[in-house]
């Protein structure tokens, strides 16, 4: 079997947000960049089926030079190998048709995408990627076994879990649940070590158009202070969740 | 041309967001001087959509399309988009939809633009407001493609009547069989009771709740307040609840109109999944906690001796306010 694990290099969850260039770009300075933790799960589930079913395992990912730290990192994790295709990643849109010439190229069974980026949040690329290569679907991914073309799946719905039975080539939008949390994996320094040696290879963009573009960022509006209700007075809340807030 | 709006059913029966997809397409129908179509798929007493500003209903009845199937529905969509000449497709932010969204931009070749919170800024060019960086920011974002397809983030836009007469269509989309790639084998969810995605109130606790015994109480009061659960995301790692209810940024959002949270300190995480919730209060027996910062209203003081008063005071607003 063959596993592309797509990955997207998003801020660390801590980072706090800020907008520069009059608020039209995100503002990097002084922001941790990391696998996107949607990612991080399926990484680490094609890392079972790479020591348990002999998959072979690549990551990609659809951005600059900077990205490279974070592939990096998925290469000391343990994948074989990583692809780079050296553009900005404008929308999911485009990031989509860029995944889906690796994924022809590369002759990939299985392609584990994130159900989201918690970046900007698009959700779009599984579902585009895997509707242009007409491969099968699993969105929100929580569990997923191959036997031969065989997939077993669950998926999380709105108030509980839906068992799904599909077929390779199939393409799934992951999230936690995939593997356990205390299962996912740190870089150790050997990992470091051979991650030196393992290619990275870098590809251009194909041409492809931008459906959507982000014009202009802001951030919510600060909230107004609190107000306290004595732990005495319970009844207080009631009477403001009632006629102030509206909302009991 | 025409603006199309999916509404999703359980059972015949319409889901809540089926009628503020509506309400939005609605509004965008007037601002492009256009008419709204619905789809409906096995629904029941589909002309109800008329009182939200449905002009015209495909109804769709088939067997085959009994239960949610991502590619066969949003090829559905497709259909009927193609159809009207839509230009513009709205969705909900429900599980199924976010599922089959990126399936349907791919077959219409459409700019899809999930998390929207309110109506179009500007029609030409075609730009919408949306939540990123998981609620901590928002973008204002232009949707090129001919064919718009918006997800409309839940609660935001809100249920508003403008009471039309719809006119009901039956529709007969073709419904290919190699297109059932994926098969449900079964549905495991809970019945009768709210879920985080669809429910008003939502009723979170955290590790200050200490241990997955204590969580009758925090049922209870669910119940009083007809409340989803959810939680923090130890709370779910540590096995104490299931992982459905983990909410925040790695897990899933709350965009409730009350979300109350017992014993969680709010991390940056935690509060960027539930920011999008209008009324939110805090109960935490740590007054530097920090989720008190993002509340609405709190209660500095023991869960333990905080909840099981509200729920009996609740308890007796309910009965007078039946
Ligand atoms: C990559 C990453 C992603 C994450 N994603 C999420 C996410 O999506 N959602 C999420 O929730 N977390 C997430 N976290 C974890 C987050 O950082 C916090 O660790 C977590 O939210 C803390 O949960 P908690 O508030 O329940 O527990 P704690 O931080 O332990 O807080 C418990 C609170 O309970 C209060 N308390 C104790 N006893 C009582 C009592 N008797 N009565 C009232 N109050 C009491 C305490 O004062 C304290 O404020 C993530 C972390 C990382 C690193
Ligand atoms: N720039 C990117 N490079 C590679 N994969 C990506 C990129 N952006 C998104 N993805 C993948 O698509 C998933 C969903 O992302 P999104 O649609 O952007 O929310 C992510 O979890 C990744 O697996």
């Amino acid at each position: 079997m063959k596993i592309l694990v797509c990955i997207s290099n998003v801020p660390d969850t801590t980072s706090k947000i800020n907008f520069t260039e009059g608020d039209t770009k995100f503002d990097t300075n002084g922001v941790q960049f990391v696998i996107n933790p949607n990612d991080e799960f399926g990484l680490t589930r094609a890392m079972w089926f790479k020591e348990k079913q002999d998959a072979l395992v690549h990551v990609a990912t659809v951005g600059g030079p900077q990205t490279e730290a974070t592939i990096r990192k998925a290469l000391a994790i343990g994948a074989d190998e990583a692809i780079r295709i050296n553009s900005e990643p404008v929308d999911g849109f485009f990031v989509a048709r860029q995944l889906a010439e690796v994924v022809k190229n590369g002759g990939y069974d299985l392609v584990i995408a994130g159900r989201e980026s918690i970046d900007y949040n698009g959700g779009m690329v599984p579902g585009i990627l895997a509707t242009l290569l007409d491969m099968n679907f699993v969105n929100t991914c929580t569990n997923l076994e191959i036997e031969g073309k065989e997939v077993k799946a669950e998926r999380e719905i709105d108030g509980g879990v839906e068992k799904i039975s599909t077929s390779l080539p199939l393409v799934i939008g992951g999230q936690k649940g995939l593997v356990e949390e205390s299962d996912l994996r740190i870089p150790n320094m050997r990992g470091i070590m051979m991650a030196r040696k393992k290619a990275l290879n870098v590809v251009e963009p194909i041409d492809a158009p931008i459906n959507t573009k982000d014009k202009k960022f802001e951030k919510p509006a600060p909230k107004g202070q609190v107000k306290l209700v004595d732990a005495g007075n319970i009844q207080e809340l009631i009477d403001l969740l009632h006629n102030e807030a509206k909302v009991i | 041309m025409s603006v199309i709006v999916y509404t999703e059913s359980e059972n015949g029966k319409f889901k809540k967001n089926a009628f503020e997809v509506a309400s939005y397409g609605h509004k965008v129908a007037q601002l492009l001087g256009t008419k709204v179509t619905a789809l409906s798929i096995n629904a029941d007493k589909v002309e109800d959509l008329g009182k939200y500003g449905v002009d015209k209903v495909l109804a769709v009845k088939d067997a085959k399309l009994e239960t949610f199937n991502a590619k066969v529905y949003a090829s559905c969509i497709a259909q009927a988009a193609k159809k009207e000449s839509a230009q513009v497709i709205i969705l909900s932010s429900s599980a199924d939809s976010k599922y089959l969204s990126g399936i349907l931009a791919a077959m219409l070749n459409a700019g899809y633009v999930p998390n929207v919170v309110a109506a179009p800024e500007s029609t030409s060019p075609f730009m919408v407001k949306r939540t990123a960086f998981s609620n901590k920011g928002f973008a204002h974002t232009e949707i090129n493609a001919d064919t718009k397809i918006i997800g409309v983030s839940n609660n935001s836009f809100g249920v508003v009547e403008n009471t039309v007469s719809a006119q009901v269509e039956t529709f007969e989309p073709n419904i290919n069989d190699n297109d059932f790639g994926t098969k449900s084998v079964e549905v495991d969810k809970v019945v009768g009771k709210a879920t985080i995605a669809d429910a008003d109130i939502v009723v979170s606790a955290g590790r200050g709740m200490k241990g997955p015994e204590n969580w009758g109480m925090i049922e209870e009061l669910a119940d009083v307040l007809g409340a989803a659960t959810a939680c923090s995301k130890p709370v779910s790692d540590l096995g104490w609840r299931p992982h459905g209810e983990h909410v925040g940024q790695t897990g899933k959002p709350v965009a409730s109109n009350l979300y109350i949270a017992i014993g969680i300190s709010g991390a940056i995480q935690h509060l960027a999944g539930v920011s999008a919730s209008k009324t939110k209060v805090v109960i935490n027996n740590d007054p530097e906690a920090p989720f008190f910062k993002a509340a609405d209203y709190g209660i500095v003081g023991d869960a333990f001796e905080v909840v099981p008063q509200l729920i009996e005071k609740l308890k007796v607003f309910k009965a007078q306010n039946a």
